[in-house]
């Protein structure tokens, strides 16, 4: 079985984000990247279905800028066998991103695709669902729980109400969520063995796919402040503050 | 302008959510029908059919809707958008499952969670979790849009009922099969639109400590939430999880409770109107955006609340 992983660099989610001074975007210069975290768990996931003896070959897939191939290195540190970048400098929208990927699996024909639920700085939430609509794929996105059987897969999904369990015939589109699994970390034999990884830059361009822009981002502001409260000293305080200050008790 | 709304509902009852999402269409245009797409879900009309501005409900009532599965429920959206201008449902998991699906068979962009409409091309929508807002302008003829409900007041319910229109189905080839649901709620409200949400964190050890969020809950008749670290651990299921990559919420009145205000969780709490953070930290994170904090052991603080209130 193949599998495919879309992956992204993105701001360490642990960073506080930036907006450029004249608001036109975020200020990326200098800021701590690292890959997805959502796609660091559709890495792992498919990385023990490769220990499992279920999937036998592995490939990343990242559109971005050359950095892109740090992370995309990264995979292959932590056991991807093959990366392919698509290069390109500018922030694609999802529906761009999802007709990019397509044009990959036309190409690749993997089982599975496994990929982050979401993108922790656009926080789109879209191009899972995308690709699986390109392709015309069974799709089941915000999985918790994966189990391969044959040519279907059986997905856990953190939905709001519960945990909903969907069996899709292969092939597939799986989106991951925080729960499915956790990440490894590459050990350094692995980060040198990845170095002689096969890794592939090809530029957009020579994927003949025609984009256009769907949206177009108008400024990048601020958010309202919130103001720093009080400090009170007791339970009957903060009893009197809700009922008779904020008003928000009874 | 026409919009078509997707109700969201459980078959039985609808939630909440659609006259939110009612309310943010209404900053369009008053043209607004609405999509009930379930199986034996005629009370779900019923219902979505009293709220205000909607003009016309469309039942599609047929078993292949039962589990609202996204690779069902996209061709008949998709064969009705041609009608629309703008197409919209809620930004819980049911709306960002199937929306981007449809977007992308309609070959336009989907807008995720907007909390302001501008004009009928320009929205707003948080983005790196909350830390800044984008304005952006649609340029496609169909606009796909999934609404953050806590940005907007919910429309009434009033006596005038707009008429009920049955939609056939539209069914696929799609085989993917629903299981089972297991499900996590009790009588509870609904997180994403109670007035007091009472959350709960690491700091609560265990599932049985967690009982005493659970008690001051319902002291507030409130819902309850947790932090990512509280859910990982077990202590409740995963719809309980607050943060940019769980439920947003927007309550009267937030308690975080023995929980450090990583930005990830404070993204999903930022526009409460009053939050009180309980962390026997004081330079805990929480306490730089919470109304009112106070420092101190949370199992000494929370049982004086429950008691005292
Ligand atoms: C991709 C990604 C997505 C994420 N999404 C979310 C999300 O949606 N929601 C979310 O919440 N998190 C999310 N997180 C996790 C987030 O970064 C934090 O790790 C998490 O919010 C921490 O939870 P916590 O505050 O309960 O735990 P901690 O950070 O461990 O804080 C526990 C707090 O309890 C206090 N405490 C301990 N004992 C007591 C006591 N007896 N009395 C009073 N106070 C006490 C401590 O001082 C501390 O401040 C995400 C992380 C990533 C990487
Ligand atoms: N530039 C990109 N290159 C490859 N995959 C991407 C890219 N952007 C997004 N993805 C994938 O799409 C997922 C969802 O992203 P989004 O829809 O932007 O929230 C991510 O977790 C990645 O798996």
């Amino acid at each position: 079985m193949k599998i495919v992983i879309p992956l992204k660099r993105t701001i360490d989610p642990f960073v506080k984000p930036r907006i450029k001074a004249d608001h036109s975007g975020m200020d990326l210069a200098n800021v701590k990247m690292a890959m997805n975290p959502f796609d660091e768990i559709a890495v792992e996931e498919a990385i023990r279905l490769k220990e499992q003896g279920i999937a036998s070959q592995l490939i990343a897939v990242s559109i971005g800028d050359d950095k892109t191939q740090e992370t995309l290195r990264q995979a292959l540190a932590l056991g991807v066998d093959e990366a392919i970048h698509v290069s390109h400098h500018t922030d694609l929208e999802p529906l761009n991103i999802a007709k990019i990927l397509k044009a990959i699996c036309d190409q690749q024909q993997p089982d599975l695709i496994i990929m982050g639920k979401q993108t922790i700085d656009n926080d789109n939430n879209q191009t899972g669902q995308m690709l699986a609509a390109l392709l015309d794929w069974p799709q089941a996105t915000f999985a918790s729980a994966c189990v391969i059987d044959g040519q279907s897969i059986t997905v856990t999904r953190e939905i709001d109400g519960g945990l909903e369990r969907l069996k899709l015939s292969l092939p597939a589109v799986v989106t991951t969520d925080l729960r499915l699994n956790e990440p490894r970390y590459a050990s350094l034999p692995n980060i040198m063995k990845a170095k002689k990884k096969p890794l592939e830059s090809i530029p957009l361009e020579s994927l003949n796919i025609e984009l256009k822009p769907h949206l177009e981002i108008l400024k990048v502001e601020p958010p309202p402040e919130r103001n720093r409260g009080k400090i009170l000293e007791s339970v009957d305080e903060l009893i009197s503050a809700l009922k008779n200050e904020a008003k928000v008790i009874e | 302008m026409k919009i078509l709304i997707i109700a969201e509902h459980d078959n039985q009852r609808l939630k909440p959510s659609t006259a939110q999402v009612i309310a943010a269409a209404k900053k369009l245009s008053d043209n607004i029908q609405l999509l009930v797409l379930g199986y034996q879900c005629g009370s779900v009309a019923e219902a979505a059919s009293h709220l205000a501005g909607v003009e016309q409900v469309y039942l599609a009532d047929a078993q292949c809707y039962q589990h609202f599965i996204a690779e069902q429920l996209t061709p008949l959206i998709v064969k009705m958008a041609s009608e629309y201008d703008v197409i919209m449902a809620s930004a819980s998991t049911f709306g960002k499952n199937f929306m981007p699906r449809v977007a992308a068979k309609l070959n336009v962009a989907q807008i995720s969670d907007i909390i302001a409409v501008l004009d009928p091309q320009t929205f707003q929508r948080p983005i790196y979790a909350g830390n800044a807002i984008a304005t952006v302008k649609s340029l496609d003829d169909i606009k796909i849009i999934t609404v953050r409900t806590t940005a907007f007041d919910p429309v009434e319910t009033i006596d005038h009922s707009a008429p009920i229109v049955n939609a056939a189905p539209e069914p696929t080839h799609h085989t993917t099969e629903f299981l089972d649901l297991v499900s996590s709620n009790g009588e509870r409200p609904d997180l994403t639109s109670a007035r007091v949400v009472v959350s709960g964190g690491r700091a609560l050890q265990s599932k049985e400590n967690f009982e005493l969020i659970e008690q001051l809950a319902d002291k507030l008749n409130a819902a309850v939430g947790a932090s990512r670290a509280a859910v990982d651990a077990g202590f409740v299921p995963n719809d309980y999880q607050v943060g940019q990559t769980g439920k947003i919420v927007a309550p009267e009145l937030y308690f975080a409770i023995g929980i450090s205000g990583a930005i990830q969780h404070v993204a999903g709490i930022k526009d409460s109107k009053v939050i009180v953070a309980i962390n026997k930290d004081a330079d805990a994170p929480i306490f730089q955006m919470a109304t009112y904090g106070l420092v101190g052991d949370l199992f000494e603080i929370v049982p004086q609340l429950v008691e005292k209130l």
